[in-house]
Parts: C-alpha cells; sequence; structure tokens
C-alpha cells in the first residue's frame, strides 16, 4: 500500500516540504490539512499586500504533487491509532506525521481580537486592507519586526491607493481616488524599538527613519483600554495618554499552536519539543513555528525552510541521516526605505565585549559588531547593509573573528 | 585549400575555444611550419586574436607534439615505458585490445570517449564507430562537462538547443546584458569587445560571479553570490521581477507556458531569503532587478558558473525563466544564451558524440529518428544500441564488473579534467586496453596501451560550428609530419580491421556530405549547408534544411522549437550543493581559468609564451582567509576535500570572497585542482559539480608522504611536464596537523545538508 503521510497544517513549512519531498523522489502520498480556505502562500510578504506591491495571487507557493485539503481543520490526533481527526468527524488513517501548525499573534495586554485587526493570514490582511482606506488614525501595538513593517505600509498612501484598487475596493476603477494618508502611531512596551534585536542607538535611529515617513512612536508604554463602543475611537496608555484612534493593529508577536500536540500527548513546552531529526515521537515530527528545538521556537519563515528541507531529505530517503542543528538567531526588516539586519543580542554589555562601532549621522546607517573573545556574540547593520552577506555567514558559522573585523562592517566593492 | 588575399595564406579557425576566431595561416619561416595572421574580414573576431590564439603553432613544432605511433613495450606492464611503433603495430594492437574486450565481456565492455574540440566529421564519425563498428551504447566526451546543462534547459524551455540564439554582435546592441558566472575577459578575449561596445552604446553590464573578475570590474553591477546559490540569486530577480510591476504579462501571455508555476516558486524565494542564501544584500538584488528590468531590450548569458552544478539544469532554466518573464526572449536584441567552451562544443554534441543523441541531434530512444540515422548509415534501426552511461558515470566504470574494460579515447584529457580526478586516473589504469589519439602526449596519453599521433588544426580540413551555431571551415594550411594521420584515418583503419571496411571515409568532405544527410531534418539540421556555402557566406547558421534556405542567425523570433510555439517556464527551486562546507571542509573550492592556459593544458602548456604569463596552479585566498591561516602571497598551500588534495602557492588577493578559494584546473600533477572537485552530477544533464565543493586549507607544510597517499597512490610519479611546479623539500609536520590548522578553530555546524535530487 502506498505510504501516507499527513501535514497538519498548509502554510510555509508545509508547502516547502511537500515540494521538496516530491523533488528529492520521495514515495509517498503527502496530504496537507490546512485550517485555512487557501491554498499555502508566502505569510512573510503580507504587509507589502496592504502597499499593493503583491496582488493577493501573487503570493501562491509551490507544494509538489501534495494532495491540499484546504478548509480542513484537524482536530484530534491518535499517534497509537496512527489516525487524524477532521472537523467533519472523519478519521483519516497516516504513517508518518508532520505538524506543521504554525502559530497565532498573541493577544496584546488582554485585548480581544474583535475590533483589533491581526496580521497573520491572508484574510487577516484583506479585513486590515479594507478597514484601512478609510481610516484617519491608526495606532500599532508593538514595535517589533511586524509592527514597523504594518506601520510603514499604512502610511504608504500612495501605494495603498493601488492596492484597494488592485482588490476592486477603491471608489474609483482608476485607482485615482483620493485616499487621505493616515497618522500612524507605534506603541511599544519597552524603551527603544525593536528591543530584542537592536540596542538603544539603533531602536532610536530606527524611530528616527519612521519619522521621516509620518510614523510616530511612543515607546515605554502600553495599551490599557481601548475606547468607543462598536467602532474603536480612541486608545488609552498606560503612562495616562489617550490616542484618538479609528484603526488598531496588534502586532504583539505569535505563540505556536500546541493544542492538537498537547492533547495527543505529545511533548510540549513552548512549541512541540523535536530533536535533531525533527521527531517528536515515533513516526511524528514537527516542523516551523510549532517547533521547539534545542529550547528553542524560531517563529521565522527561514528557519521553517531550514527544518522543511532536513526533514524532506529524510523522509524521502535522499538522506535518512539529515539532521537540524539549528539556526542563529536572526532579525531581518525591509520595510520600504528602512533596512535593518540584526544578530544575536547586539545589546550585550557585560564586560570583556569588544564592541566596535560606525555610526554615519548624516546617512542614517549605524553598524555595530560585538565580539566575545573572538566570537560575534551581536550585531547590527541598520541602513546600510552591504556586508550582510559576509556577517550573517561569519555569524551562522560562528567562525573566528580576525584580529582586523571591519570587512564585517564595511565593503570595499559597494 | 582554400587561399585568398596574400597568395599562398590558407582562411582558417583558432583551434582553442568556442569563439573559433577567425585566422590566417601563412607556411612559416622559422622553427614553426605556419604563422598565424589576422583575418580582420571574419565577422566574429575581426582580425583580433588572444595570445592562446596567436601563438597556436608553436604545438606544430615537432619536439612538442607526437610524431608517431606509441606503444607499451610491455603489454601486460601499465608502467613500463612506451616506444615508437608503426601505425599497422598500432592498429593491430587497437583491434586486438578493443576485440580481445569485447569477446570476453560483450560489446558493452568497449567504450568510445570523445571531446569538444573534434571537428563535425570526427564527431559525427566517431559516434558512428561506436554503433556500428564496436556496437557498443557507451560513447560521451567530455563535452558532458562544459555545456550540457545548459543544453538541456534550452531544450527544456525553447525545445532547441544552440549556445546563442543570436549572432554575438547583437549583444553590442542590446540595453542590458547580465553574465552570469561567465568570465569572458580571461576565456574568449576578442569577444570583449561586444561587451564593451555595449556598455559604449549605453547599454548595462550585471556581472554574476563569485569572485571580481577581470569581466567582473567592467561590470555596472557586480554581484557577488555564494558559490553554488546562482539558483536562488535569479529566483530572487524574478520575485522582485514580478513584484516590481515589470513583468511582461503580454509577452508571458503570447508566446510562453507554465508562468504561473515558475511564479509560484519565485514567489518561495522572497528577497530577505534570497538575500540570506546567496549573500547578494537585498539592495543589490533590487538595483539588478530593476535595471534589467527597466532595459527595453536584454539578455541572459551563462557561462561554466552555473551550469557546472549538481543543479545547473535548473539553474539556467531559472535564468531562463528570468528572460522570458521580462519578455526578452525571441525578439531581436533579446535572448538566453550559453557562452560554450570547446572549440566545438557546440557541434560536437549535435552529430551523436553523446551517450544518448544521434545525429541531427535527434534522440538515441526516438524510433524514428533510429530510423533515419539507420537508413543513412545502411544498417538494421534494430542493431543500433541504446542509450550509453554519461562521461563521468562511464569513466566511473572503467574496468569494473560490468563496466567498459576496453576504451578508445581521441581529443580528451580527463586525467587532468575529469572531476575527482585521481579516482578517474585509477580507473583509466584499471583498464584491460587504453587506445589514446592525441596531438601530444597528455597526462591520460601517458597512460595508454597505444598512442595515436593525430593531425592539428593547420594540417586538416573539417567544420566546426562555433557558439553561435555558427558553422564554419577550418582549411588545411601545411602537411602533417609524415607518421602523423587524421582522426578520420584513424577511425577507417581501425574499422577495416574490426570488419567494417566501408562507411568511414577519410575524406572529410566526403563525411561532412554524409553528416548533412543524416542531420536532414532534426534540430541541428545541415542538409543545406555545404564547405562551398561555408566559405562563400562566412559561415552558415544552423539549422539550414536546404541548399537554398538562408541560415538562422536569430532563432525563435517568429516561435520557439517547442510543439506548441511557445517557450516553456521552468518551476525551480533552490537546494544547497551536493557538498557544502562544515566542521571539516569549512570552505568552498571553486575552479575556473586563465587567460594563458586553455582546458587541460595540454596544449597551452606547451607553449612558452603562455607559460610565462601563466606558469602554473596557484590557490586564489582572500587577505582576511590568508591571516587567519597566517599564510603569504606565494605560499604553497594545501587544499585538502574529501576526494583528495592539491598543492599550489596561495596568491592573495580582495576580488574572491573570504569564505572561498578559488584554483584554476588547466595543470595535472600536485597542482591539479580536480584532484579535488565533487562528480556529484546533475540528475537531467549529468554535469558533475565542479564549480562548489567543500575544503580545508592550510600550509602545505611536510605533508608529503600522506599526500602521495591521499591523491597520487593509482599514478606514476614521473612527471615532466614543462610548467610543473616543483615543490619544496619534505618538512615534517603531518598532514592531520595542517588540516586542523586549516580549519581555523571550531566552527559552530550549520543546518544539515540535504541530499541532493539526483
Amino acid at each position: 500500500m502506498t505510504r501516507r503521510i499527513a501535514v497538519v497544517g498548509a502554510g510555509m513549512a508545509a508547502a516547502r516540504f511537500a515540494e521538496r519531498f516530491q523533488a528529492l523522489g520521495g514515495d509517498a502520498e503527502v496530504t496537507l490539512y490546512g485550517a485555512e480556505p487557501r491554498a499555502p502562500y508566502n505569510r512573510v510578504l503580507l504587509a507589502d499586500v496592504l502597499t499593493g506591491r503583491y496582488a493577493a495571487d501573487d503570493l501562491a507557493l509551490p507544494a509538489g504533487d501534495a494532495r491540499l485539503r484546504t478548509a480542513c481543520e484537524v482536530t484530534r490526533l491518535d499517534t497509537v491509532a496512527h489516525t487524524l481527526r477532521l472537523a467533519d468527524g472523519e478519521d483519516v488513517p497516516y504513517d508518518e506525521l508532520v505538524l506543521a501548525t504554525g502559530a497565532e499573534p498573541v493577544a496584546c495586554g488582554g485585548l480581544g481580537r474583535g475590533r483589533v485587526h491581526v496580521v497573520r493570514t491572508a484574510a487577516d490582511c484583506e479585513g486590515l486592507a479594507a478597514a484601512a482606506v478609510h481610516a484617519q488614525r491608526v495606532v500599532v501595538i508593538g514595535g517589533g519586526i511586524l509592527g514597523v513593517d504594518v506601520a510603514r505600509a499604512l502610511a504608504a498612501r500612495t501605494v495603498l491607493r493601488a492596492a484597494s484598487s488592485r482588490a476592486g475596493r477603491a471608489e474609483s476603477s482608476s485607482g485615482r481616488a483620493e485616499v487621505s494618508s493616515p497618522a500612524v502611531t507605534i506603541v511599544h512596551h519597552a524603551a527603544h524599538l525593536n528591543e530584542r534585536h537592536l540596542d538603544r542607538q539603533a531602536g532610536e535611529l530606527l524611530q528616527r527613519g519612521l519619522a521621516g515617513l509620518g510614523i510616530s512612536v511612543r515607546t515605554g508604554t502600553q495599551v490599557r483600554a481601548l475606547h468607543g463602543a462598536d467602532r474603536v475611537t480612541a486608545v488609552e496608555l498606560t503612562d495616562g495618554h489617550v490616542l484618538d484612534a479609528d484603526l488598531v493593529v496588534s502586532a504583539c508577536g505569535v505563540t505556536p499552536h500546541t493544542a492538537l500536540a498537547r492533547a495527543a500527548g505529545l511533548p510540549v513546552r513552548t512549541g512541540v519539543v523535536v530533536d535533531d531529526r525533527l521527531s517528536c515521537a515515533p513516526d511524528v515530527y514537527a516542523i516551523g513555528d510549532c517547533a521547539e528545538h534545542r529550547d528553542r521556537t524560531h517563529g521565522t519563515a527561514g528557519a521553517a525552510w531550514e527544518q522543511a528541507d532536513v526533514l524532506a531529505a529524510r523522509l524521502s530517503g535522499a538522506a535518512p541521516d539529515a539532521a537540524y542543528a539549528g539556526s542563529r538567531p536572526y532579525a531581518r526588516l525591509s520595510a520600504g526605505p528602512l533596512e535593518y539586519a540584526a544578530f544575536g543580542d547586539p545589546a550585550a554589555d557585560e564586560d570583556g565585549l569588544d564592541v566596535l562601532r560606525i555610526a554615519d549621522a548624516t546617512r542614517g546607517s549605524y553598524k555595530k559588531l560585538v565580539l566575545r573573545g573572538d566570537r560575534i556574540a551581536g550585531a547590527v547593520l541598520l541602513g546600510d547593509l552591504a556586508t550582510v552577506g559576509a556577517l550573517a555567514r561569519a555569524y551562522e558559522r560562528d567562525e573566528i573573528v580576525p584580529a582586523d573585523p571591519f570587512h564585517l562592517l564595511t565593503s570595499s566593492t559597494a | 585549400m582554400t587561399t585568398s588575399g596574400s597568395g599562398t595564406a590558407t582562411d582558417t579557425h583558432c583551434p582553442y575555444c568556442a569563439l573559433q576566431c577567425g585566422m590566417r595561416l601563412r607556411p612559416g619561416a622559422g622553427a614553426e611550419p605556419v604563422e598565424v595572421l589576422e583575418r580582420p574580414a571574419f565577422p566574429v573576431n575581426q582580425g583580433a586574436l588572444c595570445g592562446k590564439g596567436r601563438t597556436a603553432a608553436a604545438v606544430l613544432r615537432p619536439g612538442v607534439r607526437l610524431t608517431e605511433p606509441l606503444v607499451r613495450e610491455d603489454r601486460d606492464d601499465r608502467d613500463a615505458p612506451l616506444r615508437p611503433a608503426s601505425w599497422d603495430e598500432a592498429f593491430d594492437r587497437v583491434a586486438a585490445g578493443l576485440t580481445a574486450a569485447q569477446r570476453r565481456y560483450g560489446n558493452d565492455a568497449v567504450g568510445v570517449f570523445g571531446g569538444g574540440g573534434l571537428t563535425n566529421e570526427k564527431a559525427y564519425l566517431l559516434g558512428k564507430f561506436a554503433r556500428v563498428a564496436l556496437r557498443t551504447p557507451h560513447i560521451d566526451y567530455n563535452g558532458r562537462f562544459c555545456m550540457s546543462s545548459a543544453a538541456a534547459a534550452h531544450r527544456r524551455a525553447f525545445g532547441i538547443d544552440r549556445g546563442l540564439p543570436f549572432p554575438l554582435e547583437d549583444v553590442a546592441g542590446t540595453d542590458c546584458v547580465i553574465l552570469v558566472g561567465a568570465n569572458p575577459a580571461e576565456t574568449m578575449p576578442p569577444a570583449l569587445r561586444y561587451f564593451r561596445e555595449l556598455r559604449e552604446n549605453g547599454g548595462r553590464l550585471i556581472v554574476v560571479d563569485p569572485r571580481r573578475t577581470r569581466t567582473a570590474e567592467q561590470a555596472d553591477l557586480h554581484l557577488q553570490p555564494l558559490p553554488g546559490t546562482d539558483l536562488a540569486l535569479a529566483l530572487g530577480l524574478l520575485h522582485l521581477l514580478i513584484a516590481d510591476g515589470r513583468a511582461d504579462e503580454d509577452f508571458i501571455a503570447r508566446r510562453t507556458t507554465g508562468f504561473a508555476q515558475a511564479r509560484a516558486a519565485a514567489m518561495a524565494h522572497w528577497p530577505q531569503r534570497v538575500e540570506r542564501l546567496t549573500g547578494v544584500p537585498v539592495a543589490q538584488l533590487a538595483a539588478a532587478a530593476a535595471m534589467f528590468g527597466e532595459a527595453p531590450r536584454g539578455m541572459v548569458l551563462t557561462a561554466r558558473g552555473p551550469e557546472q552544478q549538481s543543479k545547473g539544469t535548473d539553474t539556467v532554466s531559472a535564468w531562463i525563466n528570468l528572460c522570458l518573464a521580462a519578455g526578452k526572449a525571441g525578439r531581436p536584441g533579446s535572448g538566453y544564451g550559453c557562452l560554450t567552451g570547446q572549440g566545438n562544443g557546440q557541434g560536437g554534441r549535435e552529430h551523436g558524440q553523446k551517450a544518448d543523441q544521434l545525429p541531427g541531434y535527434r534522440s538515441i530512444t526516438d524510433p524514428a529518428a533510429r530510423r533515419h540515422v539507420a537508413a543513412v548509415w545502411g544498417v538494421d534501426p534494430d542493431g543500433l544500441p541504446g542509450p550509453g552511461r554519461s562521461a563521468y558515470e562511464l569513466l566511473d566504470s572503467l574496468g569494473t564488473d560490468g563496466g567498459v574494460r576496453a576504451l578508445l579515447l581521441m581529443g580528451s584529457n580527463p586525467a587532468v579534467s575529469a572531476p575527482r580526478a585521481a579516482h578517474v586516473t585509477e580507473r583509466i589504469r584499471a583498464l584491460d586496453f587504453l587506445a589514446v589519439g592525441d596531438i601530444v602526449l597528455s597526462e591520460t596519453a601517458r597512460l595508454a596501451d597505444v598512442v595515436l599521433p593525430v593531425t592539428q588544426w593547420a594540417e586538416e580540413t573539417g567544420t566546426t560550428t562555433n557558439l553561435e551555431g555558427r558553422v564554419i571551415l577550418r582549411g588545411k594550411a601545411v602537411d602533417a609530419p609524415e607518421h602523423v594521420r587524421s582522426d578520420l584515418a584513424v577511425l577507417h583503419g581501425l574499422a577495416a580491421r574490426l570488419g567494417v571496411p566501408e562507411g568511414f571515409p577519410e575524406d572529410p568532405e566526403e563525411v561532412f556530405e554524409e553528416l548533412r544527410r543524416a542531420s536532414a531534418g532534426g534540430r541541428a539540421d545541415y542538409a543545406g549547408i555545404s564547405y562551398g556555402r561555408i566559405r562563400a557566406e562566412d559561415g552558415v547558421f544552423w539549422p539550414c534544411p536546404a541548399p537554398d534556405h538562408p541560415g538562422t542567425p536569430r532563432l525563435f523570433l517568429d516561435r520557439f522549437a517547442t510543439p506548441d510555439g511557445r517557450a516553456r517556464f521552468a518551476a525551480v527551486t533552490h537546494r544547497p550543493a551536493a557538498e557544502e562546507p562544515d566542521d571539516d571542509y569549512p570552505l568552498y573550492l571553486t575552479t575556473g581559468r586563465v587567460v594563458g592556459q586553455y582546458q587541460s593544458g595540454a596544449q597551452t602548456r606547451r607553449v612558452d609564451e603562455l607559460n610565462r604569463s601563466a606558469p602554473g596552479p596557484f590557490v586564489e585566498v582572500h587577505p582576511v582567509l590568508a591571516r587567519r591561516l597566517g599564510v603569504a602571497e606565494g605560499e604553497l598551500l594545501a587544499v585538502t576535500s574529501r576526494r583528495g588534495r592539491a598543492v599550489a602557492p596561495a596568491r592573495v588577493t580582495d576580488t574572491i570572497r573570504p569564505d572561498t578559494v578559488f584554483m584554476p584546473f588547466h595543470w595535472g600533477g600536485d597542482g591539479r585542482a580536480n584532484s579535488l572537485t565533487n562528480p556529484a552530477l546533475d540528475p537531467v544533464s549529468r554535469m558533475p559539480e565542479f564549480k562548489v565543493c567543500a575544503v580545508r586549507v592550510g600550509p602545505a607544510a611536510g605533508e608529503r608522504e600522506e599526500r602521495g597517499a591521499a591523491t597520487e597512490a593509482a599514478e606514476p610519479t614521473q612527471r615532466t611536464e614543462p610548467t610543473q611546479i616543483t615543490e619544496p623539500a619534505t618538512r615534517s609536520a603531518p598532514e592531520e596537523r595542517a588540516g586542523r590548522r586549516a580549519v581555523a578553530g571550531r566552527m559552530a555546524s550549520g543546518p544539515a545538508v540535504p541530499g541532493r535530487a539526483s
């Protein structure tokens, strides 16, 4: 009988796995069970759907010759019987199970999702795009990568107009309808933006860059309450300020979807706990945002891709001993003109660290390398990413940094 | 003899690369039998020649080239010396060696290995010889190592494979060219004028290369990706082309199929991901996509960089996708092309020298093609063998159970040019019998039981097909030495001894006339081409199905050569190289060429002037890496891979990436780059992965005794190449220490490398 691989989830990890499994000559019937109504698409690009850079159709991802069951929620796993149950009550047998259930946005400060938009799915994005057409005052809660990227997209009035016309929602089909630029404010709990990736100086430079795009930032404060009945009219902050708002977007991070795995008795901490084979139980694997490997959930599409490649190599038989050795923390913002790449902990300030810093206020660039001995403990490139390739590689491979490491910060050829 | 202009001068073409520059030969008064002159009227090079072409006559000198057959003194002792012999004795030995293997193991135990430097006539007759005289499926050639990935991608997209779909001169008139893994400044200098003119005319040049080559230095934009990531780079550019609204939707709708799948594959490669995979910053990707997308006309030209990978076919397909999505194909001034490498790399693959093909670019598995060719050959189509092993697989089978036991090799030097060359050399030595036809005593010829001295370009007439698909004619300018025979005469003599006295003419024009009939109706249709027309027209572009057909300088202007006339997108995705760096082998090795040498160097290493400019192998290392390794310019480096070791002096330069070393592959012996390379094959083209493998590098401090065991065990120790670099005396540290130092401390392992798709 044909071997059956069931993949719970139809997101980026699932699609990459299915595509590679087929390309590597894997011999099995692979089925993706996706809760969303859409075929797999590239979630990374959603913010730029808001700007109109991508049409929704543009995001489709290849998934090899896998069977695709969309709008098909899996409600129960039985890893002993090797079956999964679908929302309609059907029990489906499998030989190997891949959990690629992804993650969901966390609620900020207990705010319900009713009046607050999130940007996780294409449907979320469509809802936000529609609401944004008439928004005048937008508050984005959360100053991480997604929050900054969404704020930038919403503030880009001219491209927003194009987006709404492409989505067929413009006031006129010509796409020339007058849409006023909304005032966008980011509310961020920490003392500076993206504090997990950036030091104070970089965070402030980023904030200055956002100001240039018409986006204001309030740091060191959180949302206490939303005002308004059906529609939000204002956001009250813990520092006492009240911001008028007609659109609120929450971007406070994600948490792995683990309910199925937990109910099935699989090992779960923050995510579904997997070993270097990406296995959490006999014949059960987990990849992507739902997986926890070596005490870390990555929540990035890059790590999901790498995990999918390893699992596809293993299960297809192309490299049965392939192992996933982890991905080092890496953050990359590319929000229109604002760009940074951050590695490890660039704000580390313990004794004995060696810090190199190049700041160019005129050009808005800031580059920093933090060395612990001869290894990179953290680094940030903001505004000028000419050396991002070399730096990323040196960091990822934990290479010895030479005595004169300026080639990692400045490029002679760029 | 073609004579024109200056009395007894003969118009002909260079013996080296695929540009096939026009040149003129005049009988020489000095040590060399001919003098090389300019031939300004030939359009491709307009008189210009590089150092290799200018000095080609030096290889005609009697002291440099072979002048009589050689046979091994003791036929049972592979290490016995070679001695001169008569042609009769040599032919008898070859016939006996081949038939002995046939009798003992069957016809499949005999093989033929050809070369992309052979003329069309020789390539054609060699294929016929294998299938008709030897009745073996096992014939392939070194062109498999050259452009087979581009050929496969060409066929997949366009239904036909011709290096360039337009004359080279079109390059000067387009608006933007992306050169991918191509370094014409060193590999075909006379072609550089077209790129210079392109820029003088306001066009833009983008070069994609892990090294800042002499070509890259002339570019408007140089993208310097990690070796083996060209596929991701092309997908990233396609992604940006689409995202920024520069896809030519009208062209896509009218003239292509498969865009939706290719778009999905590109969407899976978003810019930040591609930056991470390739090391090329998003801003540079965006600049390149904009430059190419905004240009009204544009071209992508690939060479060995993207092609010589275990995913070479898909990589080329990804670049073709970019051309198609931008509407830059099948239109004047636009298109995808491959800068073919060897002199007759194009024609050599069209007429039956490939394991899976019959003349006219016909498939050997197509019953109609078999019937057609069998009728021309006067044989039973059912008697024609099927497809045989690809080049590396053929070499890998030598001397094994079920493999080839007796080999006839012409115009190739796999002991230097094949991947994992020490292993290939070992396999060659395991043969029951080896006959080599060559003009010089190459590293591979030294291993032969019989060496047959054959004529060179100046001594023979025959056609080649250059990288443009232009069929051209080399003219005989001078008689060969008395005991040297043409390859055609060799095949004639051998066929007769094998009991096939008919069907192997010695006269090239007679062979060409038969080739015309055999190719008629095929993809590469030469039916309308004659020696007379080539002379009169400065070459004729195939397809040319009839004498009154003008030939086809520009392909695809009306339709592509697919059944529905549309070009086909390929849905391809990136994956790692077959071997990525790890803790033990932390650096990339990439290999390539230098301007002063050609291929395995069998010819050019015998020319003093070229050796002065390119005296020996070297290892390019970035100053940062050199400091980390503690090595200085000129210091001997040991480069070690899982397959072997090579030693050559360091050349410290910031034109290379700090994570990559480069070696040219023109030399045998200790500095042989192909001791290191990885024979992982592309699943479609069977191209080995010459361009990327994992190595460690360290000072070559005294591991001589181990090196002998590691890489050269199978080879005789004496090496008398004039350019062989000699090494300093042994030192004492064992190999292991040098290797450890090369690792330069602990390197955290990255994600495991999934297996390749073959």
